[in-house]
């Protein structure tokens, strides 16, 4: 168990030192962020000047799942360039060690990512972070493991073909919707004019749930789905 | 599978005279105080979707089998349910707006069962884009495919039934009259035993396909 | 991960059995019925025209390709029973060169070094930059190498856990005159060491001189060639144009 964790961490951090020297994952990812903010807060601002009531929060989590799948294929198409992904399968850590490996890094990144949006979308749309901030963050953080469980598990399968730009946005946000809604409600009741934080308690369960059963299913389907 | 022979034509035989007998149940079916008659709609609609949630847990167990110990059955029977699903999942996608329309005046409700039918029809249609387009080793990956969409059922029925307690539902199905029950039962026991026929059938003739294959190996040596 | 003291080398195996091995994909048949071993001290070649399965063979080996029928035995044992401890004994240095180009040279020897349980770490790593004469550019990043340096630094990444198979697809390739000799050095040293040595190749002139044993491979079917008896060009051609039952 132990080595797997270490394995796992790693290949975080090679993970990460790349991703310092080279930036090119977390700048294109937070400007594909931003952008998404902006386009929808065109249409979710009335003219007056007013966001539709419970617009941030949708807002927030179309932006999180849009760049999150770019960061995700991004990643993996880095891989794919030596090869790497198959240098890392030879070696001889378990299986699941690359998954939690590639999960943890794309998590930082996504993490990363995710102060920023959360602080632009809060500014631009007067929406308090400091009402609720670890019922935000719960929030925020399992809904984020939620859809990199998933797609780290999709995103590494597909990796091998080439119709994988295509393929993964159509498997990943099928999968990814309840993740989806249980952030934008469990935000929108934090967000609300009265907010609600039981009911977003019970979101962050179901999200919290979704992450356990997923992360399992993926650490036990990554193997075998790996292997040709 | 020898138990095949009698089963296909033994469950068509049944699911035929079943929905050759179920209008006339239907029709002696009380009409719903509110909807009239297009609410009849429902013995085809709820059965269909009870059929294709169904067909995504056998084709998620498949391809759980199918990862573990690759028998190729096991796989063609995961894609012969993801198939199915598609089918029946286009059939409560379509009689469900045409229920709502005359029922509520709306073309599409937020409801459980439709969004869940709607999540689980893109995934599988993935499934099968993926098999088509994904090249050599696809029946593995689209495994995981089928995989996770069986065990994402609960979470999303979890989801939608959490986001619209807030609006109610039309659920239906526990507070139906004894009148109204017989058909229904009726015609869900016709959909059950034409989804086994079909499946039967699809996975008869996909064991066929990966004959005709190996035949094709087995010449070239 | 274990630690891989002086006893792993006990644990490793001598000889490689590839019995009835066959692959398809499909309709499509990459290997057919391959069957051959290789032990300790060997170096064996596999020739063929592309697209006959030379790739699929050494990928098989290699653990990553499951083959359909047939069985692969590492010192008598399938690889199924071995897990994942059977990648410690093997190395690979394939077409793309498994090299993180945004990473030095010797972050990219110290990462898989750790993969690999490498005892200590830092001296191996300095002695694979020296054998692969990159040792002023150890801590430049890798994508600005020539393509010989990063097949240097390739092979030293592959042979870093000191594996007792090592496979390599094509590796002369693109490799000029005084690489193509170090490399042929190295291989020599490798046989004399122990280590069964697994090659795809194309080049035949220095082939012949390097190779113990030959397989030939056409449309997926394997056989080998006999020693001696004329150039190694020659013989290949005469195999290929031979109908194998």
């Amino acid at each position: 168990m132990i080595d797997v964790l270490r394995a796992a961490w790693l290949i975080a951090r090679k993970d990460i030192v790349v991703e310092i020297r080279n930036r090119e994952l977390a700048y294109t990812t937070l400007f594909f962020a931003v952008a998404c903010i902006l386009v929808f807060a065109v249409a979710f601002v009335d003219d007056m000047g007013h966001a539709i009531p419970g617009a941030a929060a949708g807002i927030l989590w179309v932006a999180i799942a849009f760049s999150g799948t770019l960061a995700l294929g991004r990643t993996f198409e880095r891989e794919r360039q030596s090869e790497t992904l198959r240098a890392l399968l030879l070696s001889p850590i378990e299986r699941p060690a690359v998954y939690l490996g590639k999960l943890a890094a794309l998590l930082m990144l996504m993490f990363a990512v995710e102060a920023v949006v959360v602080t632009l979308v809060a500014t631009m749309f007067q929406a308090s972070l400091g009402r609720a901030p670890w019922m935000l963050l719960g929030l925020v953080v399992a809904g984020t493991v939620g859809f990199a469980a998933v797609g780290t598990l999709f995103a590494a399968m597909l990796a091998r073909l080439r119709s994988r730009d295509v393929l993964l946005p159509m498997l990943l946000y099928p999968v990814t919707i309840p993740v989806v809604i249980a952030g934008v409600k469990g935000t929108q009741a934090i967000f609300a004019a009265e907010p609600n934080l039981d009911l977003a308690g019970m979101w962050l369960a179901m999200l919290i749930s979704f992450d356990a059963v997923f992360i399992t299913l993926s650490l036990w389907t990554f193997g075998p789905v790996m292997s040709e | 599978m020898r138990t095949a022979r009698w089963l296909v034509p033994a469950s068509l035989a049944v699911a035929l005279l079943m929905f050759f007998r179920a209008p006339y149940l239907i029709n002696a079916a009380p009409e719903e105080s509110t909807m009239g008659a297009v609410q009849k709609i429902f013995y085809f609609h709820v059965p269909s979707a009870i059929v294709a949630m169904l067909s995504a847990i056998v084709s998620g167990i498949a391809s759980a089998m199918y990862l573990r110990g690759r028998r190729p059955m096991a796989d063609h029977v995961a894609l012969a349910a993801a198939e199915l699903v598609v089918l029946f999942g286009a059939v409560v996608l379509a009689t469900g707006p045409l229920w709502a329309r005359k029922a509520w005046g709306l073309w599409w409700v937020w409801e459980a069962r439709l969004v869940i039918t709607l999540i689980m029809w893109m995934l599988f249609v993935a499934y099968l884009l993926l098999r088509r387009f994904g090249g050599p080793g696809s029946d593995v990956l689209s495994s995981a495919v089928s995989l996770v969409g069986a065990v994402l059922v609960p979470f999303v029925y979890w989801s939608v039934n959490m986001w619209r307690t807030m609006h109610p539902t039309t659920s239906v199905v526990p507070s139906l009259q004894p009148e109204m029950m017989k058909p229904f039962l009726w015609s869900l026991a016709a959909f059950l035993a034409f989804y086994l026929a079909l499946l039967l059938t699809r996975v008869r003739l996909e064991k066929s396909r990966a004959a005709l294959e190996q035949a094709f190996l087995a010449l070239e040596d | 991960m274990t630690t891989a003291g002086p006893g792993t080398t006990a644990a490793a195996f001598d000889d490689v059995d590839l019995h009835d091995v066959s692959r398809h994909y499909g309709r499509r048949r990459a290997l057919a019925r391959v069957t051959f071993s290789c032990g300790r001290g060997q170096i064996l070649g596999l020739l063929g025209p592309n697209g006959s399965g030379k790739s699929t063979l050494l990928g098989v080996l290699s653990t990553l390709v499951r083959p359909s029928l047939g069985e692969v035995r590492y010192g008598g044992r399938p690889s199924s029973e071995w897990g994942d401890a059977l990648r410690r004994h093997i190395g690979v240095l394939g077409h793309d060169l498994f090299l993180y180009g945004d990473l030095t040279a010797y972050e990219n020897l110290e990462f898989f070094g750790r993969l690999y349980a490498v005892p200590d770490l830092d001296r191996r790593v300095r002695d694979a930059l020296e054998a692969a004469r990159l040792t002023d550019r150890a801590s430049d990043p890798v994508n600005g190498f020539s393509r010989g340096m990063r097949q240097r630094l390739a092979l030293e990444r592959a042979l870093l856990h000191q594996p007792r198979l090592v496979l390599l697809d094509e590796p002369f390739t693109g490799l000029d005159d005084e690489s193509a000799q170090l490399l042929t050095d190295r291989l020599k040293t490798l046989r004399a060491s122990g280590v069964i040595v697994v090659l795809a190749t194309h080049d035949f002139d220095t082939a012949d001189s390097l190779l113990d044993r030959v397989v030939c491979l056409r449309e997926g079917r394997a056989r080998e060639i006999e020693r001696g008896g004329g150039p190694l060009r020659e013989r290949y051609r005469q195999a290929l144009k031979e109908s194998w039952t």
